[in-house]
């Protein structure tokens, strides 16, 4: 009999306009020393059930249906005693590391705390208990550790800390609800290993909650799939990834980025959009299609950049150098990745590109003029023009107060005064098109639409005046598989028709191999190597940049 | 605090011809210009800063141009007075206010939370002299139970005179004390409610909550705690707010104190105790910051244990 | 266009701002008293009964009389009237239109120069906004009132007394003005610090927009929904600071009294028996004061996105 089994699991929220049913009839089991991966893209629930378990739904939401049975008995009926199980019977760990934990406790008194409330031994007993569990996740120097302050610990540091924490009290059932999405790759690879360790030595059931199927693969040995608060299939985790049966499961499966290979284009399985077989993209019409020649369109020469904390302080103590000497080309027509993970100055690379900010030292060359010496904003202005940028985040990049209209007309009317209304309108319907949205978006508000929707309006503001490079901030991150891959299909076939040039921006590297002709790789403000995509992937010269491949999550590896 | 002291020095000269308002207007043209040379105002303005300045620091304020004495007498003799009533209605406002302010905080809902809370909002729409004349009205007129004015019986310690020791003058300190804490405990309540609430919806409560922490001990050492970082500094500026609308309280019970002293100086336009006032203050609010900054050291560990690895 | 403006209004009744409203009876009461008053203070001439400032019309006779109620009351002076034989309920009308009108303009004067300083130290940073925010802070720690008496007081020894009456108002409106500034400043800096971060804004510097362009368009109107709590609540405080300033006998001069001044004059009848003459304008400034506070509330509540 299974560890755990979740029957017909119910939760909904009431709404002041609606009820949102985030779980329905969920049936799921978890046997000891197994993990069960749940994976589903945002609002599917997942996050939900791992809550309802231990009974952490807030108002207005509360568990309509079903019961959980752990270990033979009902948890849930007798919703006191449900405090009992947290901790001691049950454990569940956060995605974010840095607002876990209390800051103004040691992470000494918080583990003592957590031990003394739900078994009874002495201060003494409980400390020793508590130093010893931080070495078992790996923290060195538990002894003097023991008594830092939350603050004190690096990100995958307090991760440990955290799981020490959900582990203290010795449950046998461990919930982690996307416990590495918000640490680098090479510390996320570092903790889902230490997970996988202890559920063998302590013969643990593992709930283990993620949006990242390459994790799915390299991590849990059965995997349930969630779509919209149903559960869509559930199985072993190689069965599922190689040969899913529901077709939601297999469109998921194919717009994850392979790692192995390059494609032309994400296949997409399931179509919202009605037939857009038309591959002519309107704004074509009206573009001035660029000749590609074969010179650098951008040449970034020893750029750096330093930021400093405090303005009257002369001394260098906190200041940091986000870019260090960083040098590279772009060639007309192609599509340069910039990788690397958080700190290393990629972003801050793009930002100067886009004259965001003032680079330290170094010079940036934009079709052979250098556009760092540049003074005057009416000189500027010109540039302005050619260089445009998409940006990460799809909610804080659309001021929310203004129509799509009139944030896409911005700079056609800065650029272009003298432009008639009537082909003003005309020119903002074809932009729209050319992103797959209707001419009746133009009257609407962004928060009218979805997360995929606006990054689509992003990239029709961007390409308003005709830019002739593109800088693209990790346009994707924020987005689900799913739409992901629209979206990169999107950018490929703009790229193709439009003869952009594109600069792409990302920690992903699957993302990357899919959508760039040339990478670079940046650690901590340096530059590693430059290659052509498939020498990179297949074989890379320096030693940061085979490290970033070894540890990515590839959902491949359910192959072997 | 160099700046406050400049700007009360322009006060005191720039503002109306000095002597003519310390003198009356039969004075002859010789006598000012006497008293003109004697004051050092024919000095070139740096001198009379800088004279200012010692003067200042030595608590020596000059004359006052209404009462005839020297400033810095007036000063200590309303000092302690004021300082009592502010001190008492401090404690008054800080612990009630923190008390129900975290109470309300706690039970977000409920019939007394919500009590309180009407009652805290009526507090901060009640203008601190209507409370004081209801007050009066109510206590000394009819039910005549308290002293509607004055300090009462004093004890003179020397170079403190202290209401604390009688009863006339305990009694007397009961309505003005109250009435000037009110405004400051609903803003407090307030305040510390809505640090309560923000708290206990974040990620560490929910971790707690998750390990099967008791409620109980949450709230108390989890919420609590982290609520009353931002509650001391509020403390130190109430502090300061407080001696400010003293003034109000005494003008209304005919308080003895500062702030009784400072109305009559803005109504007269009497220079030599409004700069003397406002430097005062200024010192005041100086090393109430200071005090703050240093709790903070001492609670945040954020705060120590950072400057303790920079110099470690 | 009609498609236009039906959008607007449907957008206006769809809104989580209005259903709020709709929902919450204190909101309703609050915003209907203060209509009401708003409406006769402006229209006072024609909703008060009597003119108290008209010395032909006031007679000896009619001094102390007691609100219509009591046993020596008059119907037509429903509140009674004061030691001159005004009726209170007109003194009080007129007398709460000029706490209206210092209390609005002293806000608004506080308003504008506080979110430009604010919206500009915020989004240009540097040693200018380091300059703002040292100004905010070392103001903060002075209490409004002190503030604003220094003004009142600098103000009488400058201007000679003749003029000081005619211009009182005016000194009365910059003193309070200026001691609220800070509070806004403060959080439309905070405010357009978290909106230049978005990325909306380096969207628009990317395209080219000027910095003025970008503040007063795009920035702006985020950050309003906090500046407008901080309005109303500093409204009822610009009220409050000005009846008690008045109170204290340093606010408007004795010819157009303010709810502040009436309570002051009453307070000298209270102990001989005659208690409506500061009993009715206390109330009636408790009223304005805490309907304006409870709308503030309400507005504070529902525009906080984490207070589900």
């Amino acid at each position: 009999m299974s560890f755990l089994k979740i029957n017909d699991l119910s939760v909904d929220y009431k709404m002041r306009r609606e009820t949102i049913y985030a779980a329905k009839n969920v049936n799921i089991d978890v046997n000891r020393g197994e993990i069960l991966g749940l994976v589903g893209e945002s609002g599917s629930g997942k996050s939900t059930v791992g809550n309802a378990i231990i009974n952490l739904i807030d108002e207005p939401g509360r568990v309509s249906n079903g019961s959980i049975v752990l270990d033979g008995i009902d948890i849930h009926k007798d919703p006191e005693n449900i405090t009992k199980y947290r901790g001691k019977k049950i454990g569940l760990i956060f995605q974010d590391p840095q607002t876990s934990l209390n800051p103004i406790l040691t992470i000494g008194e918080q583990l003592i705390e957590t031990i003394q409330t739900h078994l009874s031994l002495s201060s003494e007993e409980a400390k020793n208990k508590s130093i010893n569990l931080l070495k078992e996740v790996g923290i060195k120097d538990a002894e003097s550790r023991f008594n830092n302050y939350p603050h004190q610990f690096s990100g995958g540091m307090r991760q440990r800390v955290v799981i020490s924490l959900a582990l203290c009290c010795e449950p046998e059932l461990l919930i982690a609800d996307e416990p590495t999405t918000a640490l680098d790759v090479s510390i996320q690879s570092q903790i889902l290993d230490l997970i996988k360790r202890l559920t063998k030595e302590r013969n643990l059931a593992v709930i283990l909650i993620t949006h990242d199927m390459g994790v799915i693969a390299e991590t849990t040995d059965r995997v349930a799939v969630m779509k919209n608060g149903d559960l869509v299939e559930i199985g072993p985790t190689k069965e599922i990834l190689t040969k899913p049966k529901e077709i939601y499961t297999r469109s998921l499966v194919s717009s994850v980025p392979p790692t192995d290979k390059k494609i032309s284009r994400f296949k997409i399985i399931e179509k919202e959009k009605k037939g857009q077989s038309d591959t002519n993209i309107k704004i074509l019409n009206r573009w001035v299609k660029k000749e590609i020649s074969n010179k650098d369109l951008v040449q970034i020469k020893n750029l750096s950049k330093t930021f400093d904390d405090s303005f009257f302080t002369e001394s260098s103590k906190n200041s940091v150098m986000a870019v260090n000497d960083v040098s590279f080309n772009i060639k007309e027509g192609e599509s340069f990745g910039l990788v690397g993970e958080s700190g290393s100055g990629k972003s801050t690379i793009a930002k100067m590109i886009v004259n965001l900010f003032r680079p330290t030292s170094g010079d940036i060359y934009f079709n052979d003029v250098c556009i760092t010496k540049i003074k005057s904003n009416k000189e500027m202005m010109k540039f302005r023009k050619q260089i445009q940028m998409i940006f990460q985040d799809p909610y804080s990049s659309l001021n929310g107060r203004l129509k799509v209209k009139d944030i896409v007309s911005e700079p056609i009317k800065l650029h272009n005064p003298s432009i008639s209304s009537i082909d003003l309108d005309n020119y903002i319907f074809d932009l729209l098109e050319s992103v797959e949205l209707s001419q009746q978006s133009a009257e609407r508000y962004p928060h009218e639409f979805s997360g995929g929707q606006r990054q689509r309006i992003s990239i029709a503001r961007a390409l308003a005046t005709q830019p002739r490079l593109l800088v693209c901030d990790e346009p994707t991150s924020a987005l689900d598989v799913s739409i992901q891959a629209q979206i990169l299909n999107l950018l490929k076939d703009l790229q193709e028709q439009l003869n952009l040039t594109i600069l792409f921006i990302s920690h992903d590297l699957p993302v990357v191999r899919q959508m760039c002709d040339r990478i670079a790789v940046l650690k901590n403000g340096k530059l590693c190597e430059i290659s052509k995509t498939e020498e990179l992937f297949k074989n890379p010269s320096h030693n940061y940049t085979k490290e970033l491949l070894e540890l990515m999550p590839k959902i491949e590896s359910i192959y072997n | 605090m160099l700046v406050v002291a400049f700007v009360s020095f322009s006060l005191f000269n720039f503002v109306g011809d000095p002597i003519n308002n310390m003198v009356g207007e039969e004075t002859s043209d010789e006598e000012r210009a006497e008293l003109r040379e004697t004051l050092g105002l024919n000095d070139p303005v740096y001198m009379q800063f800088s004279r200012f300045v010692v003067n200042a620091s030595q608590g020596e304020f000059g004359i006052s141009y209404q009462l005839r004495r020297p400033v810095s007498d007036l000063i200590s003799e309303r000092l302690p007075a004021t300082l009592e009533l502010v001190i008492i209605s401090a404690i008054i406002a800080l612990v009630s206010g923190t008390l129900l302010g975290v109470y309300t905080g706690i039970n977000r809902k409920g019939f007394l939370s919500d009590t309180i809370l009407a009652i805290s909002l009526l507090g901060v729409s009640l203008p601190t002299f209507v409370i004081g004349i209801l007050f009066i009205y109510l206590f000394a007129v009819i039910l005549g139970i308290l002293p509607s004015f004055g300090r009462g019986e004093v004890v003179d310690l020397g170079f403190w005179s202290t209401g604390f020791l009688t009863i006339s003058g305990l009694k007397a300190i009961i309505l003005p004390s109250v009435t000037l804490s009110l405004f400051q405990m609903t803003y407090i309540i307030r305040l510390v409610r809505a640090e309560m609430m923000e708290i206990l919806q974040t990620d560490y409560i929910k971790f707690a909550r998750a390990r099967g922490i008791k409620e109980k001990s949450i709230h108390y050492k989890h919420a609590l705690k982290n609520g009353l970082i931002p509650v001391i500094t509020i403390a130190g500026i109430n502090i300061g707010t407080l001696i400010a609308f003293s003034i109000i309280t005494e003008t209304v019970f005919q308080w003895p104190g500062m702030g009784f002293l400072f109305i009559q100086a803005v109504k007269f336009v009497d220079i030599p105790i409004m700069s003397a006032y406002l430097v005062f203050i200024a010192f005041v609010f100086v090393m109430i910051n200071f005090i703050v900054d240093i709790l903070y050291y001492f609670i945040d560990p954020r705060i120590r244990v950072k400057s303790e690895a920079v110099s470690g | 266009m009609d498609n236009q403006r039906l959008t607007l209004f449907n957008r206006i009744k769809d809104s989580d701002v209005y259903f709020s409203f709709i929902k919450s009876p204190t909101a309703i009461v609050s915003s209907i008293i203060l209509v009401i008053i708003f409406f006769c203070s402006f229209f006072v001439e024609i909703v008060a009964p009597f003119n108290p400032f008209d010395p032909a019309s006031l007679s000896l006779m009619d001094a102390f009389t007691p609100p219509s109620w009591s046993e020596e009351g008059v119907a037509k002076f429903v509140l009674g009237t004061d030691g001159q034989g005004r009726d209170m309920l007109s003194t009080i009308l007129y007398g709460s239109r000029i706490s209206l009108i210092v209390g609005f303009s002293a806000i608004l004067f506080s308003l504008m120069l506080g979110v430009t300083l604010g919206l500009t130290a915020g989004y240009f940073g540097g040693k200018y906004e380091m300059i703002v925010m040292r100004l905010t802070d070392v103001q903060l720690t002075v209490p409004s009132i002190l503030m604003a008496l220094l003004v009142d007081g600098i103000a009488r020894g400058i201007i000679s007394r003749e003029l000081h009456d005619e211009m009182a108002i005016y000194v009365l409106i910059f003193a309070i003005g200026i001691s609220e500034w800070p509070q806004f400043a403060r959080v439309s800096r905070a405010a357009t610090l978290v909106e230049k971060n978005k990325d909306y804004v380096s969207a628009s510097t990317i395209i080219g927009l000027s910095n003025v362009l970008i503040m007063f368009k795009h920035i702006l109107p985020n950050i309003m929904r906090p500046v407008l709590v901080i309005g109303t609540i500093g409204l009822a405080l610009a009220i409050i600071a000005e009846s008690t300033l008045s109170f204290l006998g340093v606010g408007v001069p004795p010819t157009t009294p303010s709810l502040g001044t009436l309570i002051r004059i009453g307070n000298d009848f209270l102990f001989s028996g005659e208690w409506w003459i500061t009993f009715f304008p206390s109330i009636f400034l408790i009223i304005l004061a805490f309907s304006i506070n409870l709308l503030g509330d309400w507005m504070r509540d529902t525009l906080n996105p984490k207070l589900n």
